[in-house]
C-alpha cells in the first residue's frame, strides 16, 4: 500500500515535467516569463560560482580613483567612494544575498512545514494555540520583527538568515495546515487509517505529497521576498558587516553621496536586487500557473 | 444591528491574545539577547558597577519572567503588564527618559499622514490599472499592467525612493528629499498632520511646503504597493465581469462605462477591500524603509532608532501601537463590508 503513495509522488513529478515541457504551447506569455525568470536565476548562480573569474578586480581592493564615472579609466560601472570597482563588488555581492535568502527560506520551510502538518493533522488545543501564535506573527509587519531579531543577534550570515526566517515561518505553517485540513478527511486517508498505518506514515506518505506543489510556489516567491528583506536589513545597517560586498550595504553606503550627483554607486546594486528578486517572482508565478491551474486568474 | 455589535466586541476581545503574544515575543527577544539600554547609555566599556547601577534604576536588575526568590510576580514582565493595564507604556530607557506615550504621540502623525497619502496613490493606480487590464484582457495594456505589477513588486522600496530622489531631487531639483516641512516655516500644530493643519490655519505657505515634502515619500510607498493592487483588482474584475448581472446590465442598455465602473467595480471591491486589510502590515513595513530613506520623522524611523539603542520600553510601545493599528484596520474593513454589501451579515 505505501508503495502506491510513492508511485503517486513520482507520477506527480512526471506530470509536472510533461506540463512544463508542453507549457509554451498552452501558457503563452506566462511561459516565456517563467523561462526568463529561470534564466535570471541560472545566470546569478553562474555569477556566484565563477565570481573570481568574471570579476575584473578584487571587490575589496582600492583599484582606482574614487568616484570614477561609469566607463572612465576602463571601469565599466565606475568606482565607489574608496575607489573600489563597482562591477566587481556587484558580482561578488550576489553570494551573500543568495546564501542568506535561500538559507532563510530553507529554515522557515523546515520549521513551518512540519509544524503545519502536525498541527493540522492532530488538531486540538495544540493546534489552536499554535495557530493563534502564527496568526499573530503573520499579521504583524514582518520587517520590524526581523529588524529587532537582526539587531539583537548581530551581523553574520547565519544570524541574518535566522532573523529573516522567523517572519516567514507562519506563511508555510498556514498554507500547509489549511491543505492538511482539507485532505485529512479524504477517503484514501481513512482507508490508510483503517489498514493500520501509523500517524507518521499517513502524514509523510499520504498528506505531505499533496502539499509539495504549493510549497514549490511559495518557496520561490519567498526567496524573492527574502532577498528584498535582506537588502532592507543591510540598508538599515543591520546586515552583513563592511567591507564584504553586499548589495544592500553598498546602497546604504552610497546613499550619502547621492546629493552630490554620484548616481552610479546606488543605481547598480539596486538594479541587481530588483533583477534577482524579479527572477524568483517570475519563476514562482510561473510555477503557480503550471502546478495549480485551478487557481489561475482569468 | 445587534449581531454586528456583538461581532465587533468579539473581535476586539480577540485582539487581546494577539497583542499579548506579540508583546511577549518582542519582550523576550529584547531581553534574552545581548545588549541593553544601560550599555547604550554608558558605552560598552563602562565599568561594570556603573552599568549595574543604571540597570537598577531602569528596573532591569529584576528577573525577566518569574521571580523565584520571593513574590513570583515581582518581575520585569509582570510589572510591564501591570502598567500596561493602566495604559502606561513606561518611560524611554535612554537619555531623554520621556514617557513613551508622549514620544509616540509626536511621531505617529507623520507616519499616519504618509500612509494615508500613499494609500490614495496606490488605490488610484491599482483600481484604474486593474480595471483597464481586466476589461481589455489579453491586450497590450493588460500585459503591460501585469508586467508592471510583477516588476514593481521586485523593486526594493528604498531603492525606488533613492532613484526618485536622484531624479526629482538632485537632477531636476523639483522636490526636497528629506524632512516634512521647510525649516523656518511656522505651523501651528493641531492634529500633527501638516497638510491638514496648514489648511485649518489657512497657512498656504506651509501647505505648499509640506505638500512638496510629502510628494516623494508618498509616491515611493504608493508605487511600491500599487503592483499588488493592480493584480488584485484585475483578478476580481475579470471574475465579476463574467457574472450574469453584468450581462443583464448591458442588455438593459446601460452605458458600458457605467456597467464597468458602477455595477462591476462595486461588486469586485469587496474582496479587494479584504486584501487591503491584509496588506496593511506590508504598508507599515514599507513605511519603515521609506521613512529611513527620506528622513521622515515618523514611527518607523523612531522604532528602528530605538531598536538600535535597545530602548526596551520604546520598542515595546511601538510594537503595541503597530499591532493595534493592524487589528483596528482589519476590523474597520469588516465593518465597511457590511455597509458596502448589505448581503453580508455577522
Amino acid at each position: 500500500m505505501p508503495k502506491f503513495a510513492s508511485e503517486r509522488g513520482i507520477e506527480l513529478f512526471k506530470k509536472t515535467f510533461k506540463k512544463i515541457s508542453r507549457g509554451a504551447k498552452i501558457h503563452g506569455l506566462e511561459w516565456y516569463l517563467t523561462v526568463f525568470g529561470g534564466l535570471i536565476i541560472i545566470s546569478v548562480l553562474i555569477l556566484i560560482v565563477f565570481a573570481d573569474k568574471i570579476a575584473p578586480y578584487d571587490p575589496l581592493d582600492f583599484v582606482g580613483d574614487p568616484f570614477l564615472k561609469p566607463g572612465e579609466q576602463g571601469f565599466i560601472l565606475g568606482t565607489d567612494n574608496l575607489g573600489r570597482d563597482i562591477l566587481s563588488r556587484i558580482i561578488h555581492g550576489a553570494k551573500i544575498v543568495m546564501s542568506i535568502s535561500i538559507s532563510a527560506t530553507l529554515f522557515s520551510a523546515g520549521v513551518g512545514i512540519p509544524l503545519g502538518l502536525i498541527s493540522g493533522y492532530f488538531g486540538g488545543k495544540f493546534d489552536r494555540v499554535l495557530s493563534l501564535i502564527m496568526d499573530s506573527i503573520y499579521s504583524f509587519p514582518g520587517l520590524i520583527l526581523a529588524i529587532a531579531m537582526a539587531a539583537m543577534l548581530g551581523p553574520g550570515i547565519l544570524n541574518i538568515s535566522i532573523a529573516i526566517a522567523v517572519i516567514y515561518v507562519p506563511t508555510y505553517f498556514r498554507m500547509v495546515r489549511s491543505h492538511v485540513l482539507s485532505v485529512k478527511e479524504e477517503l484514501y486517508v481513512e482507508a490508510a487509517k483503517t489498514l493500520g498505518a501509523s500517524n507518521a506514515t499517513i502524514i509523510t506518505r499520504y498528506i505531505f505529497p499533496n502539499v509539495i506543489a504549493s510549497v514549490a510556489v511559495i518557496f520561490s516567491l519567498n526567496i524573492a521576498d527574502a532577498i528584498l528583506t535582506e537588502a532592507g536589513l543591510s540598508f538599515l545597517g543591520l546586515g552583513i558587516a563592511p567591507p564584504t560586498p553586499d548589495w544592500g550595504l553598498d546602497l546604504s553606503k552610497g546613499k550619502v553621496f547621492l546629493p552630490r550627483g554620484y548616481w552610479w554607486i546606488v543605481t547598480y546594486p539596486g538594479l541587481m536586487i530588483s533583477f534577482v528578486a524579479l527572477g524568483f517572482t517570475l519563476l514562482g508565478e510561473g510555477l503557480n500557473e503550471i502546478l495549480n491551474p485551478r487557481l489561475r486568474e482569468g | 444591528m445587534k449581531s454586528i455589535l456583538s461581532y465587533i466586541i468579539t473581535r476586539i476581545l480577540l485582539t487581546i491574545p494577539m497583542l499579548l503574544i506579540l508583546l511577549t515575543v518582542v519582550f523576550f527577544i529584547l531581553r534574552v539577547m545581548p545588549g541593553d539600554p544601560a550599555k547604550s547609555i554608558l558605552g560598552a566599556h563602562a565599568p561594570a558597577d556603573q552599568i549595574e547601577a543604571v540597570r537598577k534604576t531602569l528596573g532591569l536588575d529584576k528577573p525577566i519572567f518569574i521571580n523565584t526568590h520571593g513574590n513570583p510576580f515581582d518581575s520585569q514582565y509582570f510589572h510591564y503588564l501591570e502598567n500596561l493595564i493602566k495604559f502606561d507604556l513606561g518611560r524611554s530607557m535612554i537619555w531623554s527618559k520621556r514617557p513613551v506615550a508622549q514620544e509616540i504621540k509626536e511621531h505617529f502623525p507623520a507616519t499616519f499622514e504618509l500612509t494615508l497619502c500613499s494609500i490614495i496613490i496606490t488605490m488610484l493606480i491599482g483600481i484604474f490599472g486593474g480595471t483597464i487590464a481586466a476589461y481589455k484582457q489579453k491586450s497590450v495594456l493588460d500585459y503591460g499592467f501585469r508586467l508592471y505589477g510583477i516588476i514593481i513588486y521586485s523593486i526594493p522600496i528604498f531603492w525606488l525612493g533613492l532613484m526618485l530622489q536622484l531624479l526629482f531631487g538632485v537632477f531636476l531639483g523639483i522636490f526636497p528629499v528629506s524632512g516634512r516641512i521647510e525649516a523656518g516655516i511656522e505651523l501651528h500644530k493641531i492634529t500633527g498632520l501638516f497638510l491638514l493643519d496648514s489648511i485649518l490655519t489657512l497657512n498656504w505657505e506651509a501647505f505648499k511646503s509640506s505638500l512638496k515634502h510629502i510628494a516623494l515619500p508618498s509616491i515611493t510607498l504608493g508605487l511600491s504597493l500599487s503592483g499588488i493592487f493592480v493584480r488584485l483588482t484585475r483578478a476580481n474584475m475579470i471574475h465579476t465581469l463574467k457574472q450574469d448581472f453584468v450581462i443583464a446590465a448591458r442588455v438593459r442598455g446601460i452605458p458600458e462605462r457605467k456597467v464597468v465602473y458602477k455595477h462591476a467595480l462595486k461588486n469586485a471591491f469587496i474582496p479587494i477591500l479584504t486584501m487591503m486589510g491584509l496588506e496593511f502590515a506590508i504598508l507599515l513595513a514599507g513605511a519603515v524603509l521609506t521613512e529611513t530613506t527620506f528622513s521622515w520623522p515618523g514611527m518607523g524611523r523612531y522604532l528602528v532608532e530605538r531598536i538600535l539603542y535597545r530602548d526596551f520600553n520604546a520598542v515595546q510601545g511601538g510594537v503595541i501601537l503597530f499591532a493595534l493599528l493592524v487589528s483596528a484596520i482589519s476590523l474597520l474593513v469588516d465593518i465597511t463590508y457590511s455597509i458596502i454589501d448589505p448581503r453580508i451579515r455577522y
